[in-house]
Formats: C-alpha cells, structure tokens, sequence
C-alpha cells in the first residue's frame, strides 16, 4: 500500500433529490517523499478532495488512507495550508506558529518550543515580522505564516489547498521557489492543490488533472521528470515541459471536461467558457503554437 | 456638509443653546412650574460646588449619590454579564438550545424594570436584592445575544484549524471560540451597560435608597423641582460618559 491512498471516494452534498455528487470514484496513491499537484478547474471540488485527505470531511463511499492507517478525523500529521491562510487574527505570527507547536510537541520543554516556533518562522523569512498581528501583513506574509504553521507540526504530509492562489504574479513566484526549497530540504510527503498548471510543472513529481465537476474524478497522471532545482524561466521553452503542460491541458479541455450532458445543461455548456478554460485555451496556443527560433 | 473650523465645537454649542433657549421660553410662557435654568443653579449650586458633601441621608453631593448609583448599578451589571455571558455561549453553539430559549428571550426582553421589581420584592424580600434581580435580568440580554450571534458568526476556517491542530473543547472555548468572540461580547457589555444604568433610576425611585434616581423621586416629593432637573443632567451625563468609555474598550477588541 503506498503512503497516502484514496480508492472509489465519492462525496456530494445537498439533501436527497437536489443532490450534487462533487467527486465520484477518486483513485490515488502517493509514495512517500512525492510531490504531487491537483490541476483542476474552480468549483471542481478540489478543495473537497483535500479536506477529506485532510480528515475535515469525511467521504460518503471509498476511503482514506495514510501512513497505514484509515483517515476518520484531522490529526496534525497531515499538516493542512488553507487557500485563505486561517490564521487566527489575534495572535501574533509567533503566537500562531507557536499555538500548534505547543499542541502538537507537548513533551518538549518552554524553551525547546520557542526554539523549534522560532526556527520555522525563520525557514519562512519572517523573523522580522514575528510579533506582527496578520492584519499587519500582506498576503504573501500571511500564506507564509500558514505554511510555516504547517511546517512546525512536523507532518508526514504537507497537504496545500490553492495556497498561492490569491497572491499577486510576482508574490506568488518567490513563494512557489520558497515551497520548493523547502520540499528540497524537508523531502516530505506534498499535495498541492493548484489551478495553475505551470505552478504544478514547476513544484511536482506528478501533475493529475481533476475533470470538471460534478462526478469529477482525477484522470491520467503525466511525471513531470525534470531535473531540479527547476527555473521558470527555461522551462517556458523546455520541450518536455512543453509536452507536460499540452498532456494536462488537453485532458482537461478534452476528456476532462465533456460531463454526462444533461439536456438542460446542454446550451448552457457549449455557452459559458469559465475563465480557466479560456486562460488554458490562450496557454496553449501561446508558447506552443509560436514557431520554434 | 461644508466645513469649517471648529465645528465639531461650534455645532454642538448652537444646539445646546437652542435646547436652552427653548427651556428658558417654556418656563417663562407655558410652563410656570418648570424652574428656569438660572433657578436650577442656585439651588443646585450647594450640591455641585461641595459634590461629596454629606449633610445627612437624603442631603448629599451629586457625585455622592452618583458614586452610590454606580455601586449598586456595577453589582448588577456584574451579575448580568456573569450569567449572559456563558448563556449566550451555550445558545450560540447550539441549535437546540436557541430553538427552546429564544422565543422566551424575546418575550422577556421588552418588560420593564418596574414589572420585575415588584417580583423581586416578593422574592427577596429586600430592597437591594430586590433591585440587583431587577438591574440583572433587564441588563441581561444585550450580552446573551449578542454573545450567541459571535460564536455563530466564528468563522468555519478558525474551527477547522483548531480541528487540524486537533484542541481539546476546552482549548477550542479558550484559544479560538472566546478571542473570535469578543468584540461580539464587548458590544452586548456595552449595550447592556447601558440598560443597567436605565433600569438602576427606575429601581432607586421604587425602593428609595440614597442615590441619584432616589433623590430625584425625594425632591420631587418636597417640590424642589429644580433637583430634578441636577438629577436628569446628572444621569445623562454619566451615562454619556459609561457609554463613551466602554465605546473605547469595545474599539480595542474589534480592532484586535
């Protein structure tokens, strides 16, 4: 069995009759050390599926299973990185970090776990910041505070739900080399959930879309065997991240995208493109399409 | 608006001058009773210039009769915020609870204080229990509500991250529920003040403890009317002022 396993996790939600099935018949497995990315559309379900590996949801059929043991309910070994950063508004970035190291390492001593909240605040570049209030702070500030929140609790996985997704372009590029450094140092166990496929070629081991919702389902993973420490910049005209990034994206504007249409549905479908569909449609015909120099 | 230089001072002062103008032209047309507002200071004069004076029982300074007030106003408030608060907390956190006592909260919150200080009498036996029931039950609701309102409105990300971190109940109440809480809390206190300040005039009238509200019913009973007219300054005034000071506590909380 590998190190975090789904099989057959079906979730909806709503009352019978008005149900919305979200997930239907979601396989993974994820070995140890792996850093796999969740490329989805919005509303998909991606945050579901992260929330039941999580242990915060429980799924309606299927099962979780992590480190050898059924997932029922959240435990800090799977360290969770909210896409809008929870941190708790009244404690300092210190008092935050620390509220889970003193719950998570109760047998260490008052110094021990100043120092350990202290060392992760520093491996996230905030110790100028440590006695800020989050208000104080800009977004990126803040997902760092999450992430190094995470990290403190020493988990076997580190699950990230869209965590970069409301940053700016240019925030978002220093933490995402911020994230792979610390997977480099730390070699744990990642799921980042994302809707940003380049952000998965450049962060993972392997990139698996999820289809659109409803009944979305995860579809052919694609490895992403690139050497690291990678560089955004070469890989926009890397062949093989070029491959990568049309794999993923076909899946999703192909396969991963045509639903059971509904009758009802059927206009509506063929009429709204989300934004995503269109951002993927302009990705591929961008770098791909220009003539090779 | 246009604005122009001290007119936060300016404007208030013309409307001040307006009420007196109208209070002057009362007294002297068809109010003959109402004492004019230079009547109202001579008499009130001993009590204002020597304000902790002590002549006897029902013969003090304002601010004596005032201090008085407070006293037994903080000891019902105290009563109030201590049940209110932990009420509004087990109504808040569950639906059941809210479902069987609200409508009786609803009921009870508009009944006047001189409905319950009979009961309270009767209960009692004593004035002063009498009047901290009274001050506690009318002062209560402010905070029982508003309390229930900010643990509903605690949001699901704090809850989840206190699941993640897996706290114990108790740590959730103390670490997550009580601080997201607060500045809910502090607005029900304040409210609730409020109401404690109300209820304890009407209470002193009834059962005629030396106070503000008491010496107002006595003076009026020995028709000096212009005390009764120190007495409503005066509970304005403080009120104001309670009002004003938990506005700047309830400020700290929400900014936190």
């Amino acid at each position: 069995m590998s190190f975090l396993e789904l099989n057959n996790v079906s979730k909806g939600y709503g009352r019978a009759g008005q149900r919305t099935e979200v997930l239907k018949d979601v396989n993974l497995s994820i070995e140890k050390g792996e850093f796999v990315a969740i490329v989805g559309y919005s509303g998909a379900g991606k945050t579901t599926l992260i929330s039941m590996i999580a242990g915060l949801l429980s799924p309606d059929a299927g099962s979780v299973h992590c480190n050898g043991h059924l997932v029922t309910s959240p435990d800090p070994e799977r360290g969770l990185v909210f896409q809008n950063y929870s941190l708790l508004p009244w404690l300092s970035v210190y008092d935050n970090v620390a509220l889970a190291v003193r719950q998570v390492f109760p047998q260490l001593s008052k110094q021990q776990q100043r120092e350990h909240t202290e060392r992760y605040i520093a491996m996230v570049n905030l110790t100028p910041a440590m006695h800020k209030k989050p208000r104080e702070l800009s977004g990126g500030m803040r997902q760092r505070v999450s992430v190094a929140r995470a990290l403190a609790m020493d988990p076997e996985v580190l699950l990230l739900d869209e965590p970069l997704s409301a940053l700016d372009a240019l925030t978002r590029a220093t933490l995402q080399d911020e994230i792979a450094r610390i997977w480099r140092e730390s070699h744990k166990t990642v799921v980042l959930i994302t809707n940003d496929v380049d952000e998965g070629i450049l962060l993972a081991d392997r990139i698996i879309p999820l289809s659109a919702g409803p009944n979305a389902t995860l579809g052919p993973a694609t490895a992403v065997d690139l050497p690291r420490p990678r560089d955004r910049k070469t890989l926009t005209r890397d062949p093989k991240a070029k491959a990568i990034r049309l794999r993923v994206i076909e899946y999703l504007l192909g396969e991963g995208r045509r639903k059971a249409p509904k009758a009802k549905d059927a206009v509506a479908q063929v009429e709204v493109e989300s934004p995503l569909v269109r951002a993927l449609r302009e990705q591929v015909a961008g770098p791909l399409t220009t003539p090779a120099t | 608006m246009k604005r122009f230089p001290f007119d936060w001072l300016a404007l208030p002062l013309v409307g001040l001058i307006a009420v007196g103008l109208l209070w002057v032209i009362s007294c002297s047309t068809w109010a003959p009773n109402l004492p004019s507002p230079v009547k109202t200071w001579e008499m009130s004069r001993p009590y204002i210039v020597e304000p902790f004076a002590k002549r006897g029982e029902l013969d003090q300074g304002v601010l004596r009769f005032t201090w008085y007030s407070l006293i037994l106003v903080s000891k019902g408030y105290f009563i109030a915020i201590l049940i209110g608060t932990p009420l509004g907390f087990l109504l808040g956190s569950s639906k059941t609870l809210t479902m069987m006592f609200d409508p009786i909260i609803q009921f009870l919150k508009p009944v006047s204080p001189l409905a319950w200080l009979p009961l309270g009498l009767v209960l009692f036996g004593k004035s002063e229990p009498a009047a901290l029931f009274t001050i506690a039950l009318c002062s209560m609701w402010p905070t029982v509500v508003n309390t229930a309102v900010g643990v509903r409105a605690v949001p699901q990300d704090y809850l989840n991250v206190a699941r993640v971190l897996k706290l114990s109940k108790f740590k959730t109440l103390t670490k997550v529920l009580f601080p997201a809480t607060l500045p809910y809390m502090f607005t029900g206190f304040r409210l609730s003040l409020g109401i404690a300040w109300l209820v304890i005039v009407a209470c002193e009238m009834l059962i005629g403890t030396p106070g503000v509200g008491g010496f107002l019913w006595q003076e009026y009973n020995s028709l000096i009317y212009e005390h009764i007219i120190l007495c409503i300054l005066t509970i304005g005034c403080v009120g104001f002022i309670l009002d004003r000071l938990m506005g700047i506590v309830e400020r700290r909380f929400a900014a936190a």
